[in-house]
């Protein structure tokens, strides 16, 4: 039976190729127990919030609009690959390359002055083939009391983004907690280091290649086998 | 390795036979150690921690030393890295609470409503949440931030050597405490907020206890704030001391009291509310000394703005559900104390057991299972004790998170150590590292 399972999902009509960062497979995620309900051949496509079109309403007009005219000024083009408005936050998803400019004119526009950056996050996505790693940053405007997530996008045999720690200090030890877990590597940072685990650390915990690792848990005769190998659900 | 010839006269002959014998009488460049190179001075490197009384937890602190002056100041963070955020990869959505309530734990009410605040906009569900469930959340957290600041204030007068702040400090928590035991059965690491409201409603007497605890409370913080406030020796070990300009706090992202100690107003729930936090009527307390000082009394005053919001909370508190109407999301069953202890509610097990197959079905499903979340990320915000605490929550439909981070302030924060205090001397680095408060637990996770 299992030779004729589809391995490639069927895309519903209108879902970009973008937007689609893996794949989900059976209903239940149980592997290796029998299949009496047929679902487990189940092949769906993982959708992420698609891109939006202005205008996306409020204050995500103004701030889209003053990047793109400040960014022209600076003789920057094509950094914002595209805009997701979802539940109320707005994620710039930018060039890496443009990343810094970005970010410059992001804290310097006197419209846009996002003092802070606040946060400095990965996310590992291995089935989204040429840009497996992500990296979400939260940056923070007291001025004018508003909030954009901007994130880039790299493929896992080119683990390279460019450092934004001389736009934003603050991001320094966010993005060796980033190297750390994700193995991204932020070119012109100035000491990246592990932070969390050891230094002679092998791996980078936070991929979905790394194991969890752990073990089977006895108790009166019984055994749990360790949380990663435990029958779950997807 | 010789085990029996011995010079020492007080270990003329040890027994030990087998395995490695540690010789501590030399080895390294100890016997060795020459004068510094000519032309520089003497430079010193210390490190403290991470086993240090003084540290704040298990930081360590790299200190270039000349003379008592640091020069440099350098932090070694993630002694205490459980791999709290990989652990989340493989639980469901709710047990996902009792893993952020272990991050900072001094403050577990704020990073259970961070992050269940974070899956509830992943699952559209933020209007559905109900009123007693908010109020009593906002309740939940507005205590926790005085049970957390007086931590704050008691291992910072340890650390500066005001033992008596620390005892008082101490005492005045097991107050808050007893209520989180109250409510939520456990002292700390409750899980007590959970993605549609929380565990359970508010036991009976609790409402009773925690304004005899309000009015308590007031009256003891007016002692510990009396017995530092004016106090020469606090002031002269904190005044002008781990100064840290509004510029600086821009450029290290750091929030909460630091921020508010250089005179900026910025507290989320004045400039992006949640839980209903518009609804209350509360100052934000500023300084504008930017040193750790200013902090101190900053934490002061918060605490008192805190109290003022339970005594807001408990005059709101209506009789409603603590959980989301929708039954796909809302934990099935409530606890209850039988003649036996704490376990399910004897309703709901004669509901499920012999009443409804359904139910059972429904039950099973939704414990074991859990919920599903659609695909997409959240980023919110709260307002910890310690400044902007954010969770960044993924999900890819399933029904475990697919990523979490926590923004931990305590993290960011500290990175504000090395501008605090090179250039002071060694007793200040304790006083800045103090004012900043982080938690190790939230800041390795």
């Amino acid at each position: 039976m299992s030779e004729t399972k589809p391995t490639v999902p069927v895309v519903p009509d209108g879902v970009r190729e973008i937007d689609i960062v893996g794949v989900r497979k059976g209903a239940f995620g149980a592997a290796g127990s029998g299949d009496t309900s047929g679902f487990g051949g189940l092949v769906a496509p993982i959708v992420m919030p698609t891109g939006s079109t202005p205008p996306f309403g409020g204050w995500f007009d103004e701030v889209a609009e003053e990047i793109a005219l400040s960014l022209a000024d600076s003789g920057v083009s094509g950094a914002v690959e595209r805009i997701v408005v979802d539940r109320d936050e707005i994620t710039f998803f930018v060039n890496k390359k443009d990343l810094v400019a970005f970010m410059i004119e992001c804290r310097d526009e006197p419209a846009l002055r996002f003092e802070m950056c606040m946060s400095v996050s990965g996310v590992d996505f291995p089935h989204d083939v040429g840009r497996e790693l992500h990296v979400v940053y939260s940056l923070l405007s007291i001025t004018h009391n508003r909030r954009i997530r901007v994130e880039v996008t790299t493929p896992d045999s080119d683990r390279h983004i460019p450092s934004i720690v001389a736009v934003y200090p603050s991001a320094d030890w966010h993005e060796r907690e980033t190297w750390d877990f994700f193995g991204i590597i932020f070119d012109g940072h100035p000491a990246l280091t592990r932070i969390q685990m050891p230094d002679d650390w092998v791996g980078h915990p936070q991929r979905k290649d790394y194991p969890l690792g752990g073990i089977p848990v006895e108790y009166k005769g019984g055994t749990i086998p360790a949380p990663d190998n435990r029958r779950s659900y997807n | 390795m010789s085990t029996t010839e011995s010079a020492d006269i007080f270990a003329g002959s040890y027994d030990t036979v087998e395995g490695t014998v540690y010789n501590l009488g030399g080895g390294g460049d100890w016997e060795t150690i020459s004068a510094a190179p000519e032309g520089e001075t003497e430079k010193i490197v210390v490190n403290m921690g991470p086993q240090h009384p003084s540290t704040h937890g298990v930081l360590r602190l790299v200190l270039d030393l000349e003379g008592e002056t640091v020069t440099e100041v350098r932090c070694g963070i993630g002694f205490l890295h459980t791999g709290i955020e990989k652990n989340m990869e493989y639980r469901t959505w709710v047990q996902g609470v009792t893993y952020v309530t272990r991050m900072d734990y001094l403050s577990p009410m704020f990073n259970e409503a961070a992050y269940c605040l974070a899956v509830e906009r992943l699952l559209g569900i933020e209007d559905q949440i109900p009123e007693r469930a908010n109020v009593i959340r906002v309740m939940m957290m507005e205590l926790n931030r005085v049970s957390s600041h007086l931590v704050a204030l008691a291992t910072g007068g340890m650390e500066l050597g005001a033992l008596t702040a620390m005892i008082f400090g101490f005492r005045e928590r097991e107050l808050v405490l007893d209520i989180f035991e109250m409510v939520s059965g456990l002292r700390m690491n409750s899980a007590y907020i959970r993605p549609g409201g929380v565990a359970q409603d508010l036991p009976a007497g609790a409402e009773e206890k925690i304004r005899e605890t309000v009015v308590l409370l007031r009256k003891r913080l007016k002692d510990t704030a009396d017995l530092l406030v004016d106090n020469a020796i606090w002031m002269g070990r904190t005044v002008g001391v781990g100064y840290l300009d509004l510029t600086g706090c821009m450029a290290l992202g750091v929030t909460g009291p630091v921020l508010r100690s250089t005179g900026l107003p910025h507290d989320l729930r004045k400039s992006a509310p949640y839980c209903g936090y518009e609804t209350y009527d509360f100052e934000v307390a500023t300084q504008n000394t930017s040193d750790a000082y200013g902090r101190f009394l900053i934490r002061i005053e918060e605490m008192k703005q805190s109290l003022n919001i339970v005594d807001q909370c408990l005059d709101r508190l209506t009789p409603g559900p603590v959980m989301v109407a929708d039954k796909k999301i809302a934990w099935p069953s409530q606890l209850s104390i039988g003649s036996d202890g704490q376990g399910n509610s004897p309703e709901h097990i004669k509901h499920i057991m012999s009443e409804s197959m359904e139910a059972l079905i429904h039950h099973f499903k939704l414990v074991t299972e859990g919920f599903s979340v659609p695909p997409g990320q959240a980023y919110v915000p709260i307002e910890s004790p310690r400044g902007e605490l954010g969770a960044h929550v993924v999900s890819t439909g399933g029904t475990r998170p697919y990523r979490v981070h926590f923004r931990d302030p305590s993290f960011n924060n500290l990175q504000a150590v090395a501008a605090m205090s090179e250039g002071s001397m060694i007793a200040d680095v304790i006083a800045a590292v103090a004012s900043i408060d982080p938690v190790m637990g939230g800041v390795d996770r």
